[in-house]
């Protein structure tokens, strides 16, 4: 049953959007403070060396500088995980990318920071650096970290759920593939720039680009050694996130360091060569599925690896790499599930979490499988997936529960539309089409830091002037987060989103939200708005009722009035209803906060991938390919998308529309590419935006979208997620698309011209028309932790009777004699 | 030797440069190796105008300097001299947004917003010209502005939408536009008004 | 932010003044007109003028104007004003495609077509920031003695990168360069040189003033380029295609490839091909053939080298197919 409503669904426009459109909102690089000095960074120029001497002295020297540091000065490691605190804010004895942060300067201005950054002497004793996965997997030394799983593993899991050799041994046919996903990078248009304040007064303010406010305030206040109580962290607006403003950076550390031995506010902006160093993006990919199914397309079992190449440090990457395994299961029914995942720390920046954050390098794998399974069984892909859906309020193998449930309708929108049944293979020779499908969480389950306090809180304020205050630490990120709390309270005290004032992102200010991180904004906050608001609201019913002499039940707030249902002349404004309620109980404050519901997964690991609830999407894409090149484009993309209930429509379309752009951008061209061949060296092949592809106007598909709304118990009026989720089913439904137009499998994102001409030059010689990995690396991943799977009766916890009632681990490359290799 | 007027002196010293920002008329004094976008953010407190890469390969710094877009990182200020500048400030008539600038908000077009002032002076520039362009001629105005939040959809329509506005006519709007397509409705009470 | 580094600055309102102050800097000079090109490599450090000789307040340079049926441009034509030029439209239009192919809108607002003639040779291991080329120890087109492209070579394999370049060689277009000697006249194909740092022929001090347009009547031109993206990104691998007809035959056929080597690339061979024969699919694809042997891009841009050598033979063929359509 969808809520009924007045302002949430209504297509409004931001409330910050104004200031948007002239150039008002001020951005970190839009600070100019009084007495500002300008930080610049010295970066590593070898990917791997012990640091033998960092010299400054002659730095200091130089005109306009006022200050230098080095890692000395900060020798407290930082991370973004509390198992990976791997980082310095300078390094002190070891430096693991080219880029890596080595030494600062604050000058009087830009220039002179600049110029005295060739003042530093820096002595390297260079170490063999690694450059790729199987570099990483190769040799075990020298260690690129002290810590991690050997070597330079960083991580390694190994997790089954339920019996996947019987569902194997129960499968028509077992279909076995490799995959490998690029890295891509976000591109924030703004460059990552904060600004230092440390006060006469002993306090310290920083604002910054951040994503996650709460994060930056816990590192300033580990690395500076300074009770948080003294720290304020501003997030300002950012120009552009998706994920990779959610660490928390060196260079907000050092500025702050700065600005605390100087006595005077100190900025950085990062030059965008800058911005490719810090990354954080999608981690490299490696990946095998093999999956077994029923003729008509269940499946029986499925066993998925991966090997993520990590970059030099932990970042988000532990919880990357369980998402790598975790969502496979929340579309498709799958009974019996296994997945290995691994992470190698590699010489290069950083991965992290990018749109998607671990999952579209699987669900690209997950879905060009599927289609290949389709076509080999003679089935309609659109309609196998449709037969085997996870149903509604369902438990999966792997223990998460599964709320609302929209894709099969997203399904039939986008087969429609597209006109799929009538289409798909008869195109001209060099046109297809292409479906994928994907979900995507609403926010994760469990906060990084494993505590009982909310993930998100709200603090409103009523004013007796009838203004009202929406105070959030959450941070627009330009997904119009700040817009949903004005909508939900709006909504609720029947006032207009305009009337409100919303203040977030501040740490002084506002109670904690955890960020704008994992889709979680909308759902957390939303519901901690809506808490807020139905607190506030009940104080107003109260007083208004009794005022109107009527039932609180009667009392109807809407239009900027408070009256009675029954009669609605019998009212008061808004503005009344709060000076009687404030005459009645005082001030006017209330709180919301959110927390998720327990998962019911008690397993190691059952931290990623529990929702409060699952976004849906499905995406048919159209391609054009000129076979005498293997150049394509896209023309039009059609898709749908189950977001629960639209907040506001118009934003959920920008998303959507904003999504498959992304999804396009990494399908056709974006990529993180290096070079290992330089000088015994690994630098980024072309750290610009000229030279890193991200599309332009011309290369925009047109996009049909459709919003399913299929409200969700947990969502704010039923919303789910829509910021990520639809850049998912994008890469897959392109791959499929080429299979459609000239018959060749493109296993390997991005799916470039060069691969496409590749495949088909295949095809023309008789051979398998295929481009992609060949073969899979040996991991030594552990032995399966087991869980019996909810239909076997497990109660949620690896079952130590089942480790020991099976041999410990199938070799991964002896796979049973039934597999198809294709 | 003679040299032209905008000469100047090295190093550190500043030259001296009169043009018109805005429709207002502006002296000001910086080092002449700084480039326009520099000047507008650092001597003008003009931070409307972003940058994304001072390299000319974004289009995020993008103002019009007499009526034409140009790339404000690769444009020294002192070629400013005697000429007109228009940046995002100086859309707006007074508290009237540009149609561009409401069309813009109305439907989403701008997301984080930081490609927004270089987007909206250079379809300024086109409609300008081109009352009424094509989606084609929209799309190849707009080729040499990078955004990463929009996909460009909503930035297309708003420009469609306030060129209708500009001819004077009261276009709402698409459905699709709002709502994507075949959007169920019965959620919505009316609003009361 | 990327900031220019600090230089002197002149604004000289004539030819004479420019040249003579840019004699003046010697070495450490540099002309500039846009700037679109110039600048970039000087915030990457990979151009460090002292004395840089802006030429956009020279009007003898901004000329357009007919000569004897030829089109004379003046070198700082903004090119975007040569791109919407109805003159330029109606008689070449292969030659405003090829300047709507350049880069984006507001880069052709600045940027200009003597500029363009000029452009800087490419390569992704010297258009770089400063810190990454120290990265890598540098290489020989700035600061480094190697060419990490093919640390064999013994000179710099820069790739030439000019969209109107390749068109203007097929159209047998021509330039004049002036200096303190006076003026002369040149073939636009003589202004190069096969060598990714002294990539033109050209002395660093002569200023190219003007391009010449031929007479627009019995021949046809036509330009198709291969890039990434439909905006900003140079041409990796570029054709400019010219063909003059007698009757129905071709009378002389001029091929250029750009984006293979440090200068463009004639294709004699392939020009041969077409003598005397109808321009038709035959001809075409005999011509396209023998057009891929003698391009050998290097590993410096973007795409695949290997494949941009497959592609040569398309893109040459889909360049004279444009030539077969009324439009060109």
């Amino acid at each position: 049953m969808k809520a009924r409503t007045r302002v949430v669904g209504r297509p409004y426009a931001k409330i910050d959007a104004a200031a948007k459109v002239t150039g008002q909102t001020k951005f970190a690089d839009d600070l100019f403070l009084p007495r500002m000095l300008h930080c610049k960074l010295l970066r590593s120029k070898v990917a791997h060396a012990r640091l033998l001497r960092v010299d400054a002295g002659h730095a200091l020297a130089m005109p306009g500088v006022v200050a230098v540091a080095t890692g000395r000065d900060l020798p407290v490691s930082f991370g973004i995980l509390p198992v990976s605190q791997d980082e310095h804010a300078l390094a002190i004895d070891r430096v693991r990318y080219v880029g890596d942060p080595i030494a600062a300067v604050a000058a009087i201005d830009e220039d002179a920071a600049f110029d005295a950054l060739d003042a530093f002497e820096v002595e390297y004793e260079p170490l063999a650096p690694f450059g790729s996965i199987d570099d990483a997997i190769a040799r075990a030394e020298p260690r690129i970290h002290d810590y991690g799983d050997g070597g330079n593993f960083h991580k390694l899991v190994s997790m089954e759920f339920g019996d996947t050799a019987k569902g194997f041994a129960r499968a028509d046919r077992v279909y076995d593939d490799l995959f490998f996903y690029e890295g891509s990078t976000h591109l924030p248009l703004e460059q990552h720039a904060a600004v230092a304040d440390f006060g006469p007064d002993g306090k310290l303010t920083v604002w910054s680009a951040t994503q996650t406010p709460h994060y930056v305030h816990r590192a300033l206040a580990k690395v500076l050694g300074l009770p948080a109580a003294r720290i304020r962290v501003i997030a300002t607006p950012n120009g552009g996130g998706f994920g990779g403003k959610s660490d928390p950076f060196n260079h907000e550390i050092v500025v702050a360091h700065l600005s605390r031995v100087t006595g005077r506010p100190v900025k950085i902006c990062l030059t965008r060569e800058e911005v490719f160093y810090c990354h954080r993006g999608r981690h490299p990919t490696l990946m095998r599925v093999k999956t077994g199914v029923k003729r008509d397309g269940a499946i029986t079992a499925m066993h998925f690896q991966s090997v993520l190449d990590g970059g030099g440090y932990g970042s988000y990457g532990v919880a990357s790499t369980y998402y790598t395994g975790a969502l496979q299961t929340v579309t498709y029914r799958v009974p019996a599930y296994r997945f290995d995942g691994a992470r190698v720390f590699t010489n290069k920046p950083p991965c992290g979490p990018k749109r998607g954050h671990g999952t579209p390098q699987p669900r690209y794998a997950l879905e060009v499988h599927l289609d290949k399974i389709a076509c080999d069984l003679g089935l309609d892909p659109a309609e196998m997936r449709k037969s085997h859906l996870v149903p509604p309020d369902s438990v999966t193998a792997n223990f998460l529960r599964v709320g609302s449930m929209g894709l099969g309708a997203c399904i039939d929108k986008v087969i429609e539309a597209s006109g799929w049944r009538e289409r798909r293979g008869r195109l001209p020779v060099g046109r297809g089409l292409g479906l994928a499908c994907s979900s995507y969480i609403s926010g994760a389950g469990l906060p990084i830091y494993w505590n009982s306090m909310p993930q998100s809180g709200v603090q409103l304020k009523l004013d007796r002037s009838g203004g009202v205050t929406v105070f959030c630490g959450s941070i627009d990120i330009g997904q119009g987060s700040d817009s949903v709390l004005a909508y939900v309270v709006a909504e609720v005290l029947g006032i207009d989103p305009f009337d409100i004032r919303v203040v977030t992102a501040d740490t002084d200010l506002t109670p904690v939200d955890l960020g704008s991180y994992s889709s979680r904004v909308t759902l957390m906050t939303g519901n901690a708005a809506l808490q807020a608001a139905e607190r506030a609201r009940e104080l107003l019913v109260e007083a208004a009722a009794a005022k109107l002499a009527i039932r609180k039940a009667r009392v109807v707030l809407a239009d900027r009035r408070v009256f009675d249902v029954e009669d609605p002349d019998n009212g008061m404004s808004f503005a009344d209803a709060v000076v009687l309620a404030e005459s009645k109980f005082g001030t006017i404050g209330t709180v919301g906060s959110y927390t998720p519901p327990p998962s019911p997964g008690r397993y190691r690991g059952a931290g990623v991938g529990p929702s409060p609830a699952y976004s849906y999407s499905a995406a048919v894409v159209e391609v054009d390919v000129d076979p005498e090149t293997g150049i394509y484009t896209v023309p039009k993309v059609w898709i749908a998308h189950d977001v629960g209930k639209c907040i506001n429509p118009v934003l959920v379309v920008g998303q959507v529309e904003g999504s498959v752009y992304m999804g396009l951008g990494e399908a056709m061209m974006e990529e993180m590419a290096y070079r290992s061949d330089v000088n015994g060296n690994v630098v980024h092949k072309f750290p610009s935006l000229l030279e890193y592809k991200s599309p332009t106007t011309k290369e925009m598909s047109e996009v049909v979208t459709f919003l399913v709304e299929d409200p969700d118990r947990n969502g704010p009026f039923g919303a789910k997620e829509v910021g990520q989720g639809p850049l998912l089913p994008i890469p897959p439904a392109v791959a499929n698309s080429l299979f459609d137009a000239v018959g060749v499998r493109v296993d390997e994102i991005p799916a470039t011209p060069e691969k496409v001409l590749a495949a088909l030059k295949l095809a023309a010689a008789g051979k398998t028309a295929r481009v992609g990995p060949t073969s899979f690396p040996d991991v030594p991943y552990p032995p399966p932790m087991r869980v019996l799977t909810p239909e076997e009766g497990g109660d949620g916890r690896a079952g130590a009777a089942a480790v020991a009632s099976r041999p410990a681990a199938e070799n991964s490359k002896n796979e049973s004699p039934e597999t198809a290799s294709r | 030797m003679e040299h032209g007027e905008n000469s100047a002196p090295p190093e550190r010293s500043k030259v001296h440069v009169g043009f018109h920002v805005n429709g207002e008329p502006i002296e000001a004094a910086f080092a002449p190796h700084k480039t326009l976008l520099e000047v507008l953010r650092e001597d003008l407190a003009l931070t409307g105008t972003k940058h994304g890469c001072e390299l000319g390969e974004c289009g995020t710094c993008a103002v019009l300097v007499d009526g034409r877009p140009v790339l404000s990182c690769l444009y020294l200020g002192l070629e400013c001299a005697e000429r007109r500048i228009e940046t995002v400030e100086g859309m707006a008539a007074g508290p009237s947004l540009h149609p561009l600038q409401k069309a813009f908000a109305d439907l989403g077009a701008a997301q984080c917003g930081y490609c927004t002032p270089g987007i909206l002076l250079t379809a300024k520039a086109l409609l300008d010209g081109n009352a009424k362009p094509t989606l084609d001629e929209i799309k190849e105005a707009l080729a040499g502005n990078l955004c990463r939040c929009t996909g460009y959809i909503k930035i297309f329509e708003a420009v469609e939408l306030a060129a209708a506005w500009m001819r004077g006519e009261e276009l709402q709007p698409r459905r699709e536009t709002l709502y994507g397509t075949d959007y169920d409705e019965s959620g919505l009470l009316p609003v009361v008004r | 932010m990327m900031r220019l580094p600090k230089f002197r600055y002149y604004a000289p309102r004539t030819i004479a003044e420019a040249i003579a102050i840019r004699v003046d800097a010697g070495p450490d000079g540099a002309y500039v007109a846009g700037g679109t090109d110039l600048y970039p490599n000087m915030k990457r450090r990979q151009q460090t003028p002292k004395v840089v000789v802006g030429l956009s307040r020279i009007d003898d340079l901004r000329r357009f104007e007919e000569r004897e049926g030829r089109l004379v441009l003046g070198a700082g034509l903004q090119l975007s004003e040569v791109e919407n030029d109805p003159r330029v439209r109606s008689r070449y239009p292969g030659l405003a495609h090829a300047v709507s192919e350049i880069s984006t809108p507001p880069l052709r607002n600045m940027g200009t077509i003597g500029g363009n003639l000029l452009l800087d040779t490419r390569c992704n291991y010297y258009d770089q920031n400063y810190e990454w080329r120290k990265a890598i120890d540098f290489c020989m087109k700035k600061d480094g003695t190697i060419c990490w492209v093919a640390p064999g070579s013994p000179k710099c394999l820069a790739v030439q990168s000019a969209d109107t370049v390749p068109v203007l060689i097929a159209m047998s277009a021509r330039a004049v360069l002036a200096s303190r000697d006076g003026e002369r006249e040149v073939a636009v194909e003589d202004l190069y040189e096969n060598d990714g740092i002294d990539y033109l022929r050209k002395r660093p001090d002569e200023l190219l003033t003007t391009v010449i347009l031929p007479k627009p009547n019995g021949w046809r031109a036509s330009y198709r380029k291969l890039r990434r993206r439909g905006a900003f990104d140079f041409p990796v691998l570029s054709v400019g295609a010219a063909v003059w007809l007698d009757g129905e035959r071709v009378a002389a056929a001029r091929l250029v490839l750009g984006g293979v080597a440090s200068a463009p690339l004639r294709l004699s061979s392939a020009e041969a091909v077409l003598d005397g024969r109808r321009l038709d699919r035959e001809s075409i694809e005999a011509a396209a053939a023998a057009a891929a042997g003698p391009s050998r891009p290097m590993d410096n841009t973007d795409f695949s080298f290997f494949w941009r050598k497959q592609v040569t033979s398309r893109f040459v063929a889909r360049a004279l197919e444009d030539l077969t359509r009324p439009s060109a």
